[in-house]
């Protein structure tokens, strides 16, 4: 039995008289206890995909599943059974850390102490300040909050919409450490974000793009399945090299990532010494090109291009 | 002066009540400069950049925003900078051409100048289509790269861009940030707030705060050779985890 | 389920006590408005300025006029002598109120025992205008008493009362129950829409929604803070009527609690409907106080006389729920009828709030709309 499973889901809204594709045939299986990313930019369907299998919108079409039970048939068994943390911040400001995690307490029919080791490690790091409003928090202390509110029941599934969107890189890295130990307690995560970087933390990710998967694997597994050669490419000029490079028919693509560049070429034989000599005759200086092993972020790239 | 600076900081410092948010910073911007200006959250960005664009008066210590005082020019310097960010970006219920029309007059352009401005925009955006539709409708990616251009219509010597990339997709983020290097080239300096760590190796100097204080400020290069890691995001991390604030 | 229902409502009082502003606003304006409506009426009433037209000149009609000039109510800023000097006096501003007596006024006292006075009242706030021709009435017939207690003769004065610019007017003096149908429903509607849809804007609303809460439960919890602080105001209110405007409760004051409550819960269960349509704050508010507010003020009688409109706005006037609140409490405290008077009202309000009850309660939905 899969923790979650989506077949053939389907979703559209109105806007304007038009149609407008949320998510078109989502097929997705998700096994028990694993840390599952899904992986997208703003607009690609993350959020309307995580509401559908918390039951909180219906599908178009298609069916699915959390924890055996169906997500329309059996939306009520299925809500007492799962956490559920949403895109912006959804906790009481004007209550106090302490009664805004006993009210959610409450609110599933369990106590705090019930649950307590379950959110311990996380619950700590802000118990000190249990008698502050939550309004008051820091970014950092908040995500902890509602991430403990979240798991007060102890929910067999999490889903966690864009937990770290607009979140600074130290409390980013905090917060998947977390979701990480959460893991040893055997409970299944969901979590959504934008940031392509942390897909390599997560047991398995789908890359969504314009409501659509184009890939679900292991992070390790997509970037081996990455097939065209992929060169870094570094010069004193990085937005003359950009230029240069894109505007050169032998270049299949080209993106600016940290300090190089990334590129694919079309088939080119010898592309190292061809490309140094296109750039001489360009007048860069300090060529320096390498090949490189590619990241979660040139997959996601190279599937968007080759799928729009 | 040897070298043209279009922002002068010293020792700027402001305090609310006993907090001090920002505390005694001092750096220069060079003109045609890309700088990354980065710290977690709450280390007191938010407040720096709100007194460079003479929102806020400083507590003390004194800067010069394009030759402007922040404490007694606000005025002048607001007139002469561009602003964008996540947030406040454009009006989504008006078309794209009406934002343009909108925020060209605002600072005073006429409307031939707008127009032959607006048709040049759409052209390097790929939006010729899209001038009639309204703002709402464009994906976010599009929406992001359409506000900056806005926001350096009157071809500001200046422009703060406040997380201008949060949540665009891989391709778009890349294609905004050649739109930043593409205004550095033409002379613009551009003042930068990010969360991507890749984005900061496209700046040309990179300042990170850390509880209020600049910890650190040079090149890319520089930081990773003197923190002697391989990446940006290794820089930010090892300075950023001495904060004792974000647990304020 | 009931431990989380008083969870619920204890969380709901830890809002509304936590935002003070509010709070004041909900004590502070029940309370403004009695004696903001209380005073403001009798203050105009005091001094008002009026003209006399004397035709008679003579003992009978200079005595009444003294008399006039002597009471806390009037003050004769204008003494005319012609009938077309009237309307410019009006015209001007200058004068409330023109008292007209006839140049044969003793004569007809002596010989028909029968006399005719006009009374002509700027009625363009007819409040003011039936008062002010209710006081002078009162004058004219204490004078008349008078006389025949002296002469002990049959006489009567009898004032022709002639209303310009607002001929058919009918008294609304009794602000009491138009300002307590008010104050229920901002309170009750506005508060509530408001603290519900809150919840949709701030994202609570969705956590709630993925959690085993009935959408009833959480809704339901969210109005009995309301109730109760409602029924704190109905009880002020009646206090402040009693002891500062001297307007007692004639009727059974249990009858009246109780009507109270069933008003208050039809404008909980609006301020529910609203909050299930509306998505934001905003919405909410402009919903209640256009949707709402707006047709109370106008519709239940207590503004303009719900007689003198237009059959369709009379109507109209029927589907809205504190006309019939209005109705009863006026009958209940002002001329002091019971039960057996108001049943009909009674029911219909009933049957109303059992209506928007189900039709909010259904409406509010186990998922998300978009």
């Amino acid at each position: 039995m899969f923790a979650i499973e989506a077949i053939g889901i389907s979703k559209s809204y109105r806007f304007k008289k038009q149609e407008v594709k949320a998510l078109h045939d989502i097929n997705l299986q998700i096994l028990q206890s694993e840390l599952f990313g899904l992986i997208g930019p703003d607009g690609s369907g993350k959020t309307s995909l995580i509401r559908i299998l918390n039951t909180l919108l219906l599908a178009d079409s298609g069916t699915g599943s959390v924890d055996g039970l169906d997500i329309v048939k059996d939306f009520e068994a299925i809500r007492r059974r799962v956490g559920y943390m949403p895109g912006r911040f959804s906790l009481y400001t004007d209550l106090t850390v302490e009664e805004n995690l006993q009210f959610f307490a409450s609110v599933f029919n369990t106590t705090i102490k019930e649950n307590y080791s379950l959110i311990k490690s996380i619950y700590q790091q802000i118990e000190p300040f249990k008698h502050r409003r939550a309004g008051q928090l820091s970014g950092g202390m908040k995500q902890k909050l509602a991430l403990s509110c979240a798991l007060i029941h102890r929910p067999s599934v999490l889903f966690l919409d864009e937990p770290t969107t607009g979140v600074d890189a130290v409390s980013r890295k905090e917060f998947w450490d977390m979701l990480k130990e959460l893991q040893a307690n055997e409970i299944t995560i969901l979590v959504s974000t934008p940031y392509m970087d942390e897909a390599a933390i997560c047991d398995r990710v789908a890359l969504i793009q314009d409501g659509s998967l184009f890939k679900v694997d292991k992070p390790t597994q997509i970037v081996d399945d990455f097939t065209p050669k992929l060169f870094g490419i570094r010069t004193k000029e990085m937005f003359r090299l950009i230029e240069d490079l894109k505007s050169w028919n032998s270049v299949h693509s080209c993106f600016a990532f940290g300090d190089s560049c990334h590129v694919i070429f079309k088939d080119l034989n010898n592309e190292v010494a061809a490309c140094k000599t296109y750039l001489m005759a360009k007048q860069h200086q300090d060529i320096e090109i390498f090949q490189i092993k590619a990241g979660i972020e040139d997959c996601f790239m190279y599937l968007m291009k080759k799928s729009a | 002066m040897p070298e043209n600076y279009l922002i002068e900081v010293n020792n700027l410092t402001k305090r609310f009540g006993a907090f001090t948010a920002v505390d005694s910073i001092s750096f220069n911007v060079r003109q045609g400069e890309i700088f990354g200006f980065l710290g977690a959250n709450g280390a007191g960005k938010t407040t720096a950049i709100k007194m460079l664009s003479g929102l806020l008066t400083p507590s003390s210590g004194d800067a010069k925003v394009i030759g402007f005082d922040v404490k007694t020019h606000a005025e002048k310097i607001k007139k002469n900078i561009g602003y964008m960010s996540q947030r406040f970006s454009l009006y989504e219920d008006l078309t794209v051409f009406e934002n343009m029309r909108f925020y060209g007059g605002i600072y005073g352009l006429r409307s031939i100048e707008i127009n032959t401005k607006a048709e040049e925009i759409l052209n390097v955006l790929n939006l010729l289509n899209e001038r009639n539709i309204l703002v709402k409708s464009l994906p976010l990616g599009w929406k992001q790269k359409l506000a900056f251009s806005i926001s350096i219509l009157h071809n500001p010597p200046l422009v703060f861009l406040d997380e201008p990339t949060g949540g665009v997709d891989p391709i778009t983020r890349r294609e905004f940030w050649e739109l930043i290097m593409e205004a550095a080239n033409r002379g613009t300096t551009l003042f930068v707030t990010t969360h991507y760590m890749d984005e900061a190796e496209y700046c040309n100097r990179v300042s990170i705060m850390v509880d209020g204080k600049i910890e650190a400020l040079g090149t890319p290069l520089e930081l990773r050779q003197q923190m002697g890691v391989t990446n940006m995001e290794a820089v930010f991390l090892s300075l950023a985890r001495k904060s004792s604030r974000s647990e304020l | 389920m009931m431990k989380q229902f008083w969870i619920f409502v204890k969380k709901e009082w830890l809002h509304i006590l936590r935002d003070r502003r509010t709070l004041l606003i909900l004590f502070g304006m029940p309370i403004a408005q009695i004696l903001i409506f209380g005073f403001a009426l009798s203050n105009e009433v005091k001094n008002s300025k009026i003209a006399v037209l004397d035709h008679a000149n003579d003992d009978v009609s200079r005595k009444l006029i003294e008399r006039i000039e002597a009471s806390k109510y009037f003050e004769i800023t204008k003494i005319l002598y012609n009938d077309s000097d009237i309307d410019p006096a009006f015209k001007q501003g200058a004068i409330r109120l023109a008292l007209v007596l006839p140049a044969s006024m003793s004569e007809d006292l002596h010989h028909q025992n029968d006399l005719r006075v006009q009374l002509i009242s700027d009625a363009s706030d007819p409040n003011v205008g039936t008062t002010l021709v209710n006081y002078m009435s009162s004058i004219i017939n204490d004078y008349q008493n008078e006389l025949i207690a002296l002469n002990k003769l049959p006489f009567t004065i009898k004032p022709e009362v002639r209303m310009i610019y607002n001929p058919q007017l009918k008294a609304a003096y009794n602000f009491v129950p138009g300002v307590m149908a008010m104050v229920l429903l901002l309170i009750c509607s506005l508060m509530t829409s408001i603290a519900i849809v809150r919840e949709k804007e701030m994202g609570t609303m969705e956590v709630l929604l993925v959690s085993p809460l009935k959408p009833a439960l959480v809704v339901i919890s969210k109005t009995i803070p309301y109730l109760v602080l409602s029924f704190i105001n109905i009880c002020s209110i009646l206090l402040l009527s009693y002891f500062v405007l001297n307007v007692p409760v004639k009727g059974n004051l249990f009858l009246l609690l109780a009507e109270g409550i069933l008003f208050i819960i039809t404008s909980l269960s609006l301020g529910m409907f609203v909050s299930s349509i509306a998505a934001t704050q905003t919405a909410a508010m402009f919903g209640t106080l256009v949707g709402l507010f707006m047709p109370t003020l106008m519709f239940s009688g207590f503004m303009f006389p719900v007689d003198n409109m237009p059959i369709p706005l009379q109507w109209l006037s029927n589907v809205i729920p504190s006309k019939w609140f209005f109705n009863i409490v006026k009958a209940i405290m002002i001329k002091g009828l019971g039960f057996s008077a108001i049943w009909k009202e009674t029911l219909i309000l009933f049957g109303m709030t059992c209506m928007l009850f189900i039709i909010s309660i259904r409406k509010f939905d186990k998922r998300l709309s978009l």
